[in-house]
């Protein structure tokens, strides 16, 4: 019997297709620029999804309306950076990150306080019926984008980079957006927290035991469904999180925003094996590679690369690359 | 004081439509060893998961150390002092043997600061929770997921253990050990009540008996008693024990 075999092989799929792409695309520099852009695209994808793959992951929760929270978010950091355009327009980098962090912070807030909400009223109802959460999540989203409109108006609205954020840096002849380097930054500090707190502390270990049993977490005293809101709270506002980073990322908001990137985020949990964070974190990057290298090589096959990289990975690991154990 | 640590009085318990418990009166003494036995199907499960409160009681009354606990939740009941074990063990596969017994430590958050006298203790009962103590515990053969799901019900004293067949599918030589492990926990004053089909382990083990048949206990008394009175067993269990 072997102490437990970490499995290697899901982490070279993200090596293995910026090299297998590299010959295909011939200029280092612009594969170098592709392949950064891919990362920090894909980081921002893992936060939008790492909420929701903690929602299904312990809570076996189908949550369709998982895109109202990052609209939610971004709509919420329209209000925020507006409210300190005197930072944004400042040239100084620490005043644009505070602005920038003020905004993160408020949006994690409000998508928190309304996922608190959605969970009493929309998904305790329908806990354990899957075809339930379907309908009323997507209702529930339908409803939050209506009452987005009511408060921000129907309209796109833009959000520009702050000043300092702007631009590209260069490193060899790859240009780099300062942007994605913060997206990057924020995605590694989100995972690196996730995966402290579920593998390192007592409270991971709950929702880990409580993913694979339920009942048993509660026989050992634990209130599991307590647990269960908390989860559906830091969801929520990781989605919120992610809404801010996608908003700066396409530099305007609109209410339909949530349910465009709900698509993606689901190939990123199926992808990463339906409730894990590190399978979330390579379905991600996998995602944020493949959207730039097709951009940029076959752009008409853009729109279903991720669908053909999902069937891919399934073909080769029918439950995903890191499958939680109770599904 | 009472001398009855748990008692149930006229506990029904339904599960969806069909009706299994059909008023159970059961005595569970303070720091003796009660056995439940009864045929397949006749409710010894679902009167412990009654206790549990996995399944409810719909009528009737659940009382544990004086205290009614028949509308108190799962959690509530276990914080009580009460240790479970499921009759499919409840083991997370996906932890290791370490972490499924810090889960059910609940005094410690790190394995650092289980009580380490005790954690020795459970090791000579339990050779292999040691052995395996940073494997997966999905990896365990049945016996020692047994032996485990026992380990992480007593890492902390309890007032009472409900142990769900633990000799079921087990080795002879990994009974004897189970044996040896509850005959340690009695001396330590504990209650416990064990559902159990091995009638050997019963014998040997329980003080007190109570057999159920049709969601009702038919039979309730020493273990001694019925033991040696082939009789009596004949018409409760249709075996001599």
């Amino acid at each position: 019997m072997n102490k437990i075999d970490f499995d290697w092989k899901p982490l070279a799929l993200v090596p293995l297709l910026s090299l297998l792409v590299l010959p295909v695309i011939g200029s280092t520099s612009t594969w170098l620029t592709l392949t950064l852009a891919g990362l920090a695209m894909g980081m921002i994808i893992f936060v939008i999804a790492s909420g929701l793959t903690l929602i299904f992951g312990l809570m076996d929760v189908l949550n369709f309306g998982h895109g109202v929270f990052i609209a939610l978010g971004a709509f919420v950091a329209t209000t925020v950076l507006g409210l300190l355009t005197d930072w944004t327009v400042s040239p100084d980098l620490w005043r644009n990150l505070l602005a920038v962090f003020a905004a993160m912070a408020v949006a994690m807030v409000v998508a928190g306080a309304v996922g608190l909400a959605f969970e009493r009223f929309i998904v305790r109802p329908v806990y354990g019926q899957h075809l339930k959460q379907i309908l009323i999540t997507m209702g529930g989203m339908i409803i939050g984008e209506e009452l987005i409109k009511v408060i921000w108006g129907p309209q796109q609205i833009a959000l520009p980079l702050p000043e300092a954020l702007r631009g590209a840096v260069l490193l060899g002849d790859a240009a780099i957006e300062k942007y994605r380097l913060l997206a990057v930054l924020v995605g590694a500090l989100v995972f690196a927290t996730l995966a402290w707190t579920l593998g390192r502390t007592k409270i991971g270990l709950l929702i880990r035991a409580g993913v694979q049993d339920r009942e048993m977490v509660e026989a050992l005293g634990y209130r599991i469904k307590r647990l269960f809101v908390a989860v559906f709270v830091v969801g929520s506002a990781l989605a919120g999180l992610g809404g801010v980073l996608w908003a700066l990322y396409q530099q305007n908001v609109t209410p339909q925003m949530g349910a465009q990137v709900n698509i993606l985020i689901f190939i990123v949990i199926i992808i990463g094996g339906l409730g894990s964070t590190g399978g979330a974190l390579i379905g991600a990057l996998l995602v944020g590679l493949m959207a730039n290298y097709t951009g940029f090589l076959l752009p008409k096959v853009a729109l279903f690369s991720n669908i053909a990289l999902m069937v891919a990975i399934l073909l080769w690991r029918p439950q995903g690359v890191y499958p939680v154990a109770n599904r | 004081m009472s001398a009855n640590l748990l008692t149930l009085a006229g506990v029904h318990t339904h599960i969806g439509a069909y009706h299994i418990l059909h008023g159970v009166d059961l005595l569970v003494p303070r720091g003796k060893l009660t056995v439940l036995l009864g045929r397949n199907g006749v409710g010894k499960t679902t009167t412990l998961r009654t206790i549990m409160g996995l399944w409810p009681a719909s009528q009737g009354c659940v009382t544990f150390d004086g205290r009614d606990i028949t509308a108190l939740a799962t959690p509530q009941i276990a914080n009580l002092n009460i240790a479970y074990v499921p009759e499919n063990m409840g083991i997370f596969a996906d932890l290791t043997v370490k972490e499924n017994l810090l889960l059910a430590a609940r005094q410690a958050r790190r394995a650092s600061q289980m009580d380490k006298t005790r954690l020795g203790w459970i090791f000579s009962l339990f050779p292999a929770v040691e052995k395996f103590w940073n494997h997966p515990a999905g990896k365990l053969s049945g016996g020692q997921k047994q032996m485990l799901a026992v380990a992480r019900a007593i890492v902390e004293p309890r007032e009472l253990l409900i142990v769900d067949e633990p000799s079921k599918g087990l080795a002879p030589a990994i009974i004897n050990n189970m044996i040896d492990a509850f005959a340690q926990l009695k001396a330590t004053g504990t209650t416990i009540l064990l559902v159990e089909q091995n009638i050997n382990f019963a014998k040997r083990l329980g003080d007190q008996v109570a057999v159920i048949d049709n969601g009702r206990v038919v039979h309730a008394g020493a273990m001694q008693a019925l033991a040696q009175d082939e009789a009596l067993q004949q018409a409760l269990l249709g075996l001599a024990l």
